[in-house]
């Protein structure tokens, strides 16, 4: 069980609102995912959440229970720091039992856990070892196992992989993805990275300067984002954004034209010269300085040859185009 | 420097280091040869080196003339004993330092050090009195309370700058692990400051042991650690070399041999944990 | 960044350090202010009662009192100078590959080891006296005068001594500063054409500024209240010239048996101090953060 509900939650320190007011609720078992640019007051959510900091004002419940002046260790949650926060005077094995150790389970118990959490995480020949002799993702293993062997009630996830390189953050990303479908128990995972918010959420929020922009599955933000910023947090490379006479004969004050939906058309559309050009292979990502539309994204497939200096006109797909009021809200 | 030196550039500053160092050290080398000389041999013109007649007769006597055990028991006491109590006062006020900062933080830890800057001269005679009145005058107890207090400044900075080292996030870990507060301090963070403990207790001992005003000014017999039994001897000036000098060897001989020992904390001690 | 109930945990855990420190400064100074305002001599305790400033008046008409407090802040100012130039040309030097590493540091720090009555007994004995020291010797092994170091020069001498207990501190700070500054900026000064002077000037220098404060500070502590290593050689003379305020107030203690006298030549040490601090922690207390 692991419904979290915050009510008008406001966080200040001093005279700063870092959090001016949130209204949130996360279902039992769902993977929620807080994203947003750093600063934006994410991990201030998540550490009130654990019960790190106060709340200046408002309310929290886990599953119907009050704890917002309960103390972390009184919440029933487990959580992986951006540092991984192991123990390093202890061994493996001991980092894994000390939540087990401070609930006062008794040693066999202890041992028990450890060894079948140590199975499942693939850790059972490093549990003599200590912190400093294990490599990142090894080290990230511990400390999902020191938050599973809790059975908390939820889980926090503080950007736990961004010390990690790309090729273990992949593989990370699947195994926490898989741990979530098989406990099936409430995850908050905070990052900043946008893709890891797509790839592992059924539910992302989007936070900005401590408000939330949006809410929604990944494909929900994706499709229909319900403001600029939340257009230009999504996806990658960045939504184009066109303002202007062009916006403006669309009636709205921006539009905007994700990369992948910018056709290169023989006729017509926006005329402009290719500043830069990335061949990947698979893919080709151009950008072009447009006469009307200002510099534009494009992601074009990997068979197009255009180079620097080339002419290029560029076209919006079909029903592809969002269109945004001057107050930045999706029309 | 991950720079290669040539062997010869290495040669010379082997030399000139070398020589500064055995300058900085001749005082105590010359001191322990003397220690070992007659009496006549000590005073001699010109100084004698190898040709001196050695003795152990100065050891002898100074053991025989004074309680030694006696004197190094009461240091042995007084300084472990005021550095752990030191350090049970201090290990909480360091925690607070260093992981729950507020603005006051800075300014409470430079007023803790402002109090050793009163010159101990200045309250000699309140001190005095008030340790009289107390009854704890030329007793153990009194001394480890004083000398606790005049380190106490020293031992809560360098123990905060050691704590500021472990990062706040495997304290926060312990807490969203279930652990309160003792349990924090206990499990994670006194095993994390094993070494920067060490050093504290370390640099602390020698401090204590070393310091010779409070010491001589709080006592009288009972209760008077090493650093009397030299004032003591130093008192008949001029006559006594090589006495003086194995008197004054062994009150700083268990010192010396404690510090070469645990060189390595000890150099990471002296820096008061304030440099990297 | 944390929870009201670690926060006063916090407060709480940092209390019993604030209160023994707190009583340990008030209650002797405290009393000392009392006394320094009362007629209060040990050999005529009849006389007992107030007499207002004239303690005060005393220290300030006393012949060798501004030649006191003038040698206090020399002999700061000269340990200071001292040990930080010479610390850092030692550090500078030994930070470079040379065999024995590890020994060559036991002998450099050894002085620090020495009880200050032990360090000035053995200068002014073995060392200094004008028979039988070893300088003595030395000179008269040259063909000349021994200097009576004690007598002559019993300021230089005093801080000679004093920098000498405090050197190996010096250096060792100095030292681990040095070590700490990566090769890397060192090599990028080089490219960039900083001749060795430079380099030291530019890159290491400013790198040890917060090593130097600590030195500074710490030292400072220490030195406002050096009495011990006086009381064994000089005795603050000959005559008054190795008097410091220090000595002074003990003269008055325990030589003259005036209790008023010393307090109110305590309560004027504490303000000095107080003044030096501040001058202290305005001057360099900002190079400490960071």
């Amino acid at each position: 069980m692991g419904k979290i509900v915050l009510k008008s939650v406001r966080k200040s320190f001093g005279e700063v609102d870092v959090i001016p007011g949130i209204d949130l609720t996360i279902e039992d078992g769902e993977f929620v995912v807080f994203v947003g640019p750093s600063g934006c007051g994410k991990s201030t959510l998540l550490r009130l959440i654990a019960g790190l900091e106060d709340v200046t004002a408002g309310t929290m419940a886990i599953d119907g229970r009050d704890v917002t002046a309960a103390a972390p260790s009184e919440r029933g949650l487990a959580m992986v720091f951006q540092s991984y926060a192991l123990y390093p005077h202890m061994t493996v094995r001991k980092n894994i039992a000390f939540p087990l150790k401070m609930a006062g389970l008794s040693q066999a118990d202890q041992d028990a856990k450890v060894t079948a959490a140590a199975k499942v995480l693939n850790l059972t020949n490093y549990l003599e070892r200590r912190p400093g002799q294990l490599s990142g993702g090894q080290r990230q293993r511990v400390a999902i196992g020191r938050a599973i062997v809790r059975e908390p009630s939820a889980f926090l996830f503080d950007e736990p992989l961004s010390n990690l390189d790309a090729a273990l953050r992949v593989t990370m990303r699947q195994e926490i993805t898989e741990l979530h479908q098989s406990l099936k128990t409430t995850m908050i995972y905070v990052t900043h990275d946008q893709v890891e918010a797509m790839t592992m959420a059924d539910k992302i929020v989007v936070l900005n300067a401590g408000h939330i922009e949006q809410v929604g599955s990944p494909l929900e933000l994706y499709n229909t984002p319900a403001n600029t910023f939340v257009a230009g947090f999504i996806g990658s490379p960045k939504m184009n954004l066109i303002e202007g006479p062009l916006a403006a004969e669309q009636g709205a004050h921006a539009i905007g034209v994700r990369p992948e939906h910018m056709g290169i058309v023989s006729e017509g559309g926006w005329e402009g010269k290719v500043l830069l050009s990335e061949h990947l292979g698979s893919d080709t990502f151009l950008k072009v300085q447009t006469v009307n539309a200002g510099t534009l994204t494009v992601r074009a497939g990997g068979e197009v040859r255009l180079s620097h200096g080339d002419t290029v006109r560029l076209a919006p797909l079909p029903g592809k185009t969002h269109r945004f009021g001057s107050n930045g809200l999706a029309l | 420097m991950a720079r290669a030196t040539t062997p010869r550039r290495k040669a010379l500053t082997t030399l000139a280091a070398w020589s500064v160092a055995l300058i900085i050290f001749f005082p105590v080398l010359w001191m322990i040869l003397t220690s070992f000389k007659t009496e006549a041999s000590a005073v001699a013109s010109p100084p004698e080196f190898l040709g001196a007649s050695w003795t152990l007769e100065n050891y002898a006597e100074v053991w025989s003339r004074s309680d030694y055990p006696r004197f190094f028991w009461n240091s042995v006491v007084i300084s472990v004993g005021s550095t752990l109590l030191g350090l049970v006062i201090a290990i909480p006020a360091a925690w607070s330092m260093a992981f729950v900062p507020g603005k006051k933080t800075k300014d409470l830890l430079m007023w803790m050090l402002s109090t050793k800057m009163m010159p101990a001269v200045a309250v000699m005679i309140p001190i005095y009195l008030l340790f009289q009145w107390l009854g704890i005058y030329d007793s153990k107890i009194g001394l480890v309370i004083a000398l606790m207090l005049m380190n106490l400044p020293i031992i809560v900075w360098m123990l905060y700058t050691y704590f500021k080292e472990i990062p706040g996030e495997i304290l926060e870990a312990a807490r969203m692990d279930g652990a309160g507060l003792w349990n924090e301090v206990v499990y994670v963070l006194a095993p994390m400051a094993v070494p920067g403990i060490a050093s504290t207790v370390l640099l602390n001992v020698i401090l204590a042991w070393n310091e010779a005003f409070w010491t001589i000014t709080l006592t009288t017999t009972k209760a008077a650690p090493l650093s009397a039994f030299i004032a003591s001897f130093s008192a008949p000036q001029g006559l006594f070399y090589a006495k003086l000098s194995a008197a004054s060897t062994m009150a700083i001989a268990p010192i010396l041999i404690l510090g070469w020992f645990s060189q390595k904390q000890l150099v990471r001690g002296l820096t008061f944990g304030a440099v990297k | 960044m944390s929870t009201q109930s670690t926060r006063f945990a916090a407060r709480l855990m940092v209390a019993p350090s604030v209160f023994v420190l707190f009583i340990w400064m008030i209650v002797p100074l405290a009393m000392t202010l009392y006394f320094s305002f009362r007629f209060y001599r040990l050999l005529s305790p009849e006389r007992a009662g107030w007499t207002g400033l004239t303690n005060y008046t005393w220290f300030f008409k006393a012949p060798d009192f501004w030649l006191a407090m003038g040698n206090t802040l020399l002999l700061v100012g000269g340990v200071l100078v001292i040990t930080v130039v010479l610390g850092t040309l030692i550090a500078l030097l030994i930070d470079q590959p040379v065999y024995g590493q590890g020994p060559l540091r036991i002998l450099v720090i050894a002085p620090f080891f020495v009880m200050p009555p032990v360090a000035a007994s053995i200068w002014e004995n073995l060392f200094m006296h004008p028979q039988n020291g070893l300088f003595a010797a030395v000179a008269r092994g040259l063909g000349g005068q021994p200097i009576l170091f004690l007598e002559s020069y019993p300021m230089a001498s005093v801080i000679g001594i004093v920098s000498w207990e405090w050197l190996p501190f010096a250096t060792l700070i100095l030292l681990t500063a040095l070590q700490s500054l990566s090769s890397e900026q060192l090599e990028a000064a080089e490219m960039d054409g900083a001749s060795g002077l430079n380099r030291f000037r530019y890159i290491i220098l400013p790198h040890m500024t917060r090593a130097i404060t600590v030195v500074v500070l710490i030292q400072t502590i220490f030195l406002l209240g050096i009495f011990g290593e006086i009381f064994t050689t000089t005795q603050g003379g000959p005559g008054s010239a190795s008097n410091t305020l220090p000595y002074m107030i003990f003269k008055q203690a325990i030589v003259a048996k005036d209790i008023g006298r010393a307090a109110a030549g305590g309560i004027i040490a504490v303000i000095l101090a107080n003044i030096v601090a501040y001058f202290l922690m305005r001057g360099i207390g900002k190079n400490l953060d960071a």
